[in-house]
């Protein structure tokens, strides 16, 4: 079974995902941020693949993106180094990405890639729905990658419904009309969003990302979901000096969900 | 052969909206409507009257009989420079303010390399009492000062975009993500064709007027509503889709698109995005760009800011692979050297985008018979200082 589908078949409830930019502050930390925030407690990650061109993204992910690709990021290293400690980490690892990347790389060979690197699925912004269902649908079922879509308060139902249908893995909810990172705290009309989806019964699990930054927003979020995603907020507390990484990284975790 | 866009947005296999599901909204409201708003009598008429009475069109198709005798064929010059504001920018954004306005929108958005789209949608912002944001990438609002001069006394806020490589494509990137976070009452005025679909169809169709007005002149003037070429500069492309749109599927009229090579082509400084591009997704539309080998975006180079554009409009990218227009490649000291003859024969100071197009008479050959339409998309008021100091540097 694809390890997405048995984290929300043994989970329901507080799933803390975590995005991260790969080659960020450095080239090689990849395998130091995935098996620091294993040990601190997150149940998911989201590998963010460094893209010169991140448009629903906002400063700090685009900011550490750019350092990452002069670092020497690439689409081969980042599966090389997945790969590399994918046996030291259980946790279900998604690849974030632009599109672009992938149709430079072939989209069959990284989604083959992919697989053999031990990623469970991807998150791809600017992949419409109606070109994954007639290009490319086939292949990330032969390949056992699951795909998650985006929804925003501006979505319409049908087209949710139809979102719940195609994606694999679980629904990400945008928490609101921004880019990531963008706003702080979370609005009455944000939490009646959330309860609007929450009520459509979506046969699919729900992660809300984007404008949770710490404990209060990632627990009021997880009223409403399975769970939800911080980002932009672990990014920052990183920050672009290497020095105690993973003491860093533990106490940013320890910040959202104390240790039990 | 057919080279309208398809239901689905695209031209071949160019085009369509790759777009993150925060715009879906956004641009289904435009896919749904443009054409309906832009075939309305109201809209036809709103716009036919503000491109005659402010923008000043038509724009004259000018015989050029010293460049014609020079290049022993006859020239002509679809006079675009002569428009208010000094370019053909100024066609679409008429056309997108009053389909702005019959949707609703109440602020105006707009990205700008130059400066020129810039100031075309800040004018139209003005004309019609509209709140008006360019963004603009922080290393051309310095070297493009006069411009933003311009936006600035027309009302409208520029601001800096500071990420990536500061210049076009990451203005567009800012302007993009402003949409996102205010989908609702927001307009965003893309000033080329590109972007994801309905764009690149809706920017084409308002350029249309330009060679729509050379099917008529030209009857006038040489007794067949076509020509044998036309030759246009290709940034994005809008000039080059306006002044071909009436002619695509009329195949013995020949289209040439002129990118800039910049310092040439293999000089790794360069904007010829036809032969250094490969396919990929660019703001939303599939078509060729200038990436590297893990897909990264390259920043291009070409001295006229107007043509240094990483990609190219989907419209282009399928003539150009399906071989109905012909790309040439002209360097900056060739554009500079046509500026300059242009200028000293027909008295006229072209764009240094325009330029581009006017050397690429240099490269083809045309026989004395044939009538060629070079679209003159801008003035060079603009561009004085470079053309002074690459030129003249002694006066």
């Amino acid at each position: 079974m694809n390890r997405i589908d048995a984290l929300f078949q043994q989970k329901k409830k507080e799933i803390l995902s975590i995005y991260f930019t790969a080659g960020y502050p450095k080239l090689e930390d990849t395998c130091t941020i995935l098996r620091t925030l294993q040990a601190a407690g997150a149940d998911l990650v989201e590998v963010g693949m460094p893209y010169s061109d991140p448009m629903a993204d906002g400063p700090t992910i685009q900011e550490s993106g750019s350092v990452a690709i002069k670092n020497g990021m690439t689409v081969a290293t980042l599966f090389a180094q997945i790969r590399s400690c994918r046996a030291e980490v259980e946790m279900p690892i998604i690849v974030m990405g632009y599109l672009n990347q992938m149709m430079q790389f072939g989209m069959e060979a990284f989604l083959r890639s992919a697989k053999e690197a031990g990623v469970d699925g991807l998150i791809v912004p600017d992949l419409p729905a109606d070109v994954f269902e007639q290009e490319y649908r086939d292949l990330f079922n032969t390949y056992g990658i699951h795909l998650s879509f985006l929804i925003t308060p501006q979505t319409s139902e049908a087209r949710i419904r139809h979102i719940d249908s195609i994606s694999t893995g679980f629904i990400y909810v945008v928490s609101d009309a921004s880019i990531t990172g963008a706003k702080a705290g979370i609005s009455e009309a944000q939490i009646a969003y959330f309860k609007r989806i929450e009520e459509m019964e979506l046969g699919k699990p729900r992660l809300i990302g984007f404008g949770i930054s710490n404990a209060a927003t990632f627990h009021t979020a997880c009223q409403h979901s399975q769970g939800a995603i911080i980002g932009s907020a672990f990014i920052k507390s990183i920050g672009a000096d290497e020095r105690d990484l993973a003491a860093r990284i533990t106490q940013f975790m320890d910040g959202i969900r104390p240790p039990v | 052969m057919n080279f309208e866009v398809d239901n689905r947005g695209f031209y071949g296999e160019f085009g369509g909206a790759f777009i993150p599901e925060m715009l879906h909204a956004n641009i289904e409201e435009l896919r749904s409507q443009y054409l309906l708003i832009m075939e309305s009598a109201d809209f036809k008429s709103k716009f036919q009257a503000l491109l005659r009475d402010y923008v000043g069109r038509p724009s004259p198709l000018y015989l050029a009989e010293r460049l014609s005798e020079h290049y022993r064929t006859n020239i002509y010059l679809k006079r675009e420079d002569l428009n208010h504001t000094g370019a053909h920018k100024i066609n679409n954004t008429i056309g997108q303010i009053l389909l702005a306005q019959a949707l609703g929108k109440t602020r105006i958005i707009a990205e700008t390399g130059a400066g020129q789209h810039g100031v075309a949608t800040a004018t139209v912002c003005a004309l019609m009492g509209l709140e008006c944001i360019v963004y603009m990438g922080a290393i051309d609002i310095e070297r493009q000062a006069p411009n933003v001069a311009r936006m600035k006394m027309l009302g409208a806020k520029v601001v800096p975009a500071h990420s990536g490589s500061k210049t076009l494509k990451d203005a567009t990137n800012e302007a993009i993500r402003d949409w996102i976070g205010n989908p609702v009452e927001t307009h965003y005025i893309i000033g080329s064709v590109v972007g994801p679909h309905p764009y690149p169809d809706m920017v084409a169709r308002f350029q249309s007027v330009i060679s729509l007005e050379m099917t008529s002149q030209l009857m006038e003037k040489t007794g067949s509503s076509n020509p044998n070429a036309i030759v246009a500069c290709v940034g994005g492309g809008s000039n080059a889709a306006g002044a071909f749109y009436h002619y695509l599927d009329a195949t013995d009229v020949r289209l040439i698109a002129v990118e800039a090579a910049g310092r040439g082509i293999d000089t790794g400084e360069s904007a010829a995005t036809s032969v250094l591009g490969s396919k990929g997704i660019i703001h939303g539309s599939r078509t060729l760009l200038m990436q590297t080998e893990d897909g990264q975006i390259i920043e291009p180079y070409s001295i006229s800011a107007g043509l240094d554009y990483p990609g190219i409009g989907p419209l282009h990218a399928h003539l150009i692979e399906t071989k109905r227009a012909e790309a040439i490649h002209i360097t900056d000291q060739e554009a500079l050297q046509s500026a300059l003859q242009v200028a000293r024969m027909e008295g006229i100071i072209p764009a240094l985008e325009t330029a581009h197009a006017f050397a690429a008479l240099n490269k083809v050959k045309f026989k004395a018979s044939d009538n060629v339409v070079v679209c003159l998309s801008g003035r060079g008021d603009k561009d004085l200082n470079t053309y002074i100091k690459k030129l003249l540097p002694n006066e």
